[in-house]
């Protein structure tokens, strides 16, 4: 199945990622060749088949609501890019 | 050569430990002496940590005589100088995941892994190189430099746990930590000869491992022989509080499982394993490994895995898709890379466009592809759903068999450059490994003989939590031949 390049460009929006002209170009025929050979799966009928998320047979597993020590807030943020009085900075979302 | 302190086994190191005939910080240093001398060729490893590792060592040494002073024993691991795949955190040390987007990012814990082997008393020596997030299979996907074959320095060591494997067969490290996602640990163990054991998922915590695909990702050791593999398994398996996906089993002393004897085991080979497109010389060391086991007494069946050719497709469907979720977290905000911009928007673009390497970003692409409105039925879910048949499948072969044998891999180490740009191509490499943690069972990758002067891996692949059945298998197979002993000519 080929994809197009107005796709890719949706694809790159939904996904928060820059792409030069020359990705776009490569991603798209890349991307058609992978989906091309993943269209075999649609071979198999699946009508009845419950679909895997996991293998494990746990769901929800809960604990103890204890309280402990977290972590040293300066340790934490000495990774963050932006910082200012202890907090994460980042630029405004909503005027 | 075969003498060399850097290229004991882990077990063989703790016997002379045990004896007074070395002491950890001759081990250490002797290993630091070997990378010193091949690290320029095989560049294997991202950071290296010589002064934190020698003081590691000395103070192994202070506590090996207290036991031995005592008439105490003490852990397999105290001592012992040992590598970690770059996508596991440790704290303090730089942690950057073969990316840019993480080049500089410093890890304020340990994973609990790393917590249990300092635990034990391991001497950590540095990080080691990987593909990009993990995704890949050859190592040349790290953003700083690929990682070269001890075997032929002009190939591919396998990947994404590439560095690991390079290392521990160039005597780099004694062993290692890599992950498997999709072949990861399993296939860089059989281009580079060494042992490497991807566990059963859930059996090893994933805290405080950087998130690639969570339904598939799984922690295990890369060593140079089954001993030390059931050695390193026994002290990084168990539940975790912190990773609520790691299963409350009891833990076995896995190295009770090593006894060389196979009699009435029943090996199943399925018969979707033997494809065109198998390299010749692969196809006569694993049917030469085969026919040993068989000597050695065990039963072998044909058996038939039918859904086999779907799992490349599902599992290039389902990793990226998780992954694309996972590594939404990059935007330049918390840590790593950070690009500014006039809003934040073009920020998150910038920063995640230009952090990410051009398979992240394809499989970025591909999982928001398939996760997408209109897309996510005929995509996702429909691999979802294969998934289950496959699962059946292996569920249905271990009714009839104790363990499958299979190549690890249809090929040897391929040339760099080879497939870079063929992604498709490289995905093909990992045929034979997906299947194992799209059904979230255990398997291990043994030397089993040379094609055209490089390793050959042979996989053994057992139920979910069934580590002690490969685990004997491998270990009967490797005392009754000697490929694991055998050391690139570096």
């Amino acid at each position: 199945m080929a994809i197009t390049r107005e796709e890719v460009e949706h694809i790159a929006e939904l996904a928060k990622l820059y792409l030069t002209e020359e990705e776009k170009e490569k991603m798209q025929r890349q991307l058609s060749a992978i989906l091309d050979y993943f269209a075999m799966l649609q071979e198999i009928d699946t009508s009845l088949i419950p679909p895997t998320a996991t293998v494990l047979p746990l769901r929800n597993v809960m604990r103890e609501d204890t309280p402990a020590p977290s972590f040293d807030r300066d340790k934490i943020l000495a990774n963050a890019p932006q910082k200012v009085e202890g907090y994460v900075k980042v630029k405004v979302v909503l005027e | 050569m075969e003498s060399a302190l850097h290229h004991l086994s882990i077990y063989q190191a703790h016997k002379l430990l045990k004896e007074g005939q070395t002491t950890s910080v001759e081990l250490t240093e002797a290993v630091l002496r070997q990378i010193e001398k091949v690290e320029g060729l095989v560049k294997a490893y991202i950071t290296i940590t010589p002064e934190l590792a020698l003081k590691q060592a000395r103070l192994s040494d202070e506590k090996i005589l207290r036991h031995r002073k005592a008439g105490e024993s003490f852990s397999p691991l105290l001592g012992i100088p040992i590598s970690i795949k770059d996508i596991i955190c440790t704290e303090g040390i730089r942690t950057t995941c073969a990316s840019r987007i993480l080049e500089n990012f410093i890890p304020p814990y340990d994973a609990t892994v790393v917590k249990k082997l300092k635990e034990a008393g391991a001497v950590i020596v540095g990080k080691t190189n990987l593909d990009e997030f993990a995704m890949g299979s050859s190592t040349e996907n790290s953003a700083f430099f690929p990682t070269r074959n001890p075997w032929d320095l002009e190939r591919v060591p396998g990947g994404s746990s590439g560095g690991s494997a390079a290392a521990v067969a160039a005597g780099e490290c004694l062993g290692s930590l890599g992950t498997d996602t999709g072949g990861s640990v399993r296939q860089p163990a059989a281009f580079c000869g060494v042992t490497g054991l991807k566990p059963s998922y859930g059996r090893v915590s994933r805290y405080g491992l950087v998130a690639f695909a969570s339904s598939l990702d799984q922690i295990g050791p890369i060593t140079k022989d089954v001993t030390d593999a059931a050695l390193l398994l026994s002290v990084i398996a168990g539940h975790d509080p912190k990773d609520s996906t790691s299963v409350d089993y009891p833990v076995p002393d896995y190295l009770k499982a090593l006894v060389p004897e196979v009699k009435g085991v029943k090996v199943g080979v399925p018969k979707e394993y033997f494809i065109e497109g198998m390299e010749e010389g692969v196809e006569k060391a694993i049917r030469e490994a085969i026919d040993c086991l068989e000597e050695l007494g065990a039963e072998v069946v044909e058996i038939s895995l039918p859904h086999t050719k779907y799992a490349l497709p599902t599992y290039y469907l389902i990793a990226p898709a998780e992954a694309s979720a996972n590594l939404a977290r990059y935007d330049g905000v918390k840590y790593g890379l950070y690009i500014p911009a006039s809003e934040l928007w073009e920020e998150y673009r910038l920063t995640r466009g230009n952090g990410f390497g051009p398979e992240v970003k394809r499989r970025i692409m591909l999982g928001t592809y398939a996760l997408s409105a209109g897309y996510y039925d005929a995509y996702y879910l429909k691999a979802q759903k294969v998934r289950t048949l496959i699962k059946k499948d292996f569920d249905e072969a271990f009714e009839k068999v104790d363990v499958i044998v299979a190549p690890t891999s249809p090929t040897v180490a391929f040339k760099l450059g080879e497939k870079v740009e063929d992604p498709l191509k490289m995905y093909l490499s990992d045929v034979f490994t997906i299947p194992v943690n799209l059904a979230g069972i255990c398997a291990i990758s043994i030397p089993c003989g040379f094609s055209e002067g490089l390793p050959v891996g042979l996989q053994v692949m057992g139920p979910a939590f069934g580590e002690e059945k490969i685990l004997r298998v491998a270990y009967a197979y490797e005392q009754a031949t000697q490929w694991h002993l055998k050391r690139p000519p570096l």
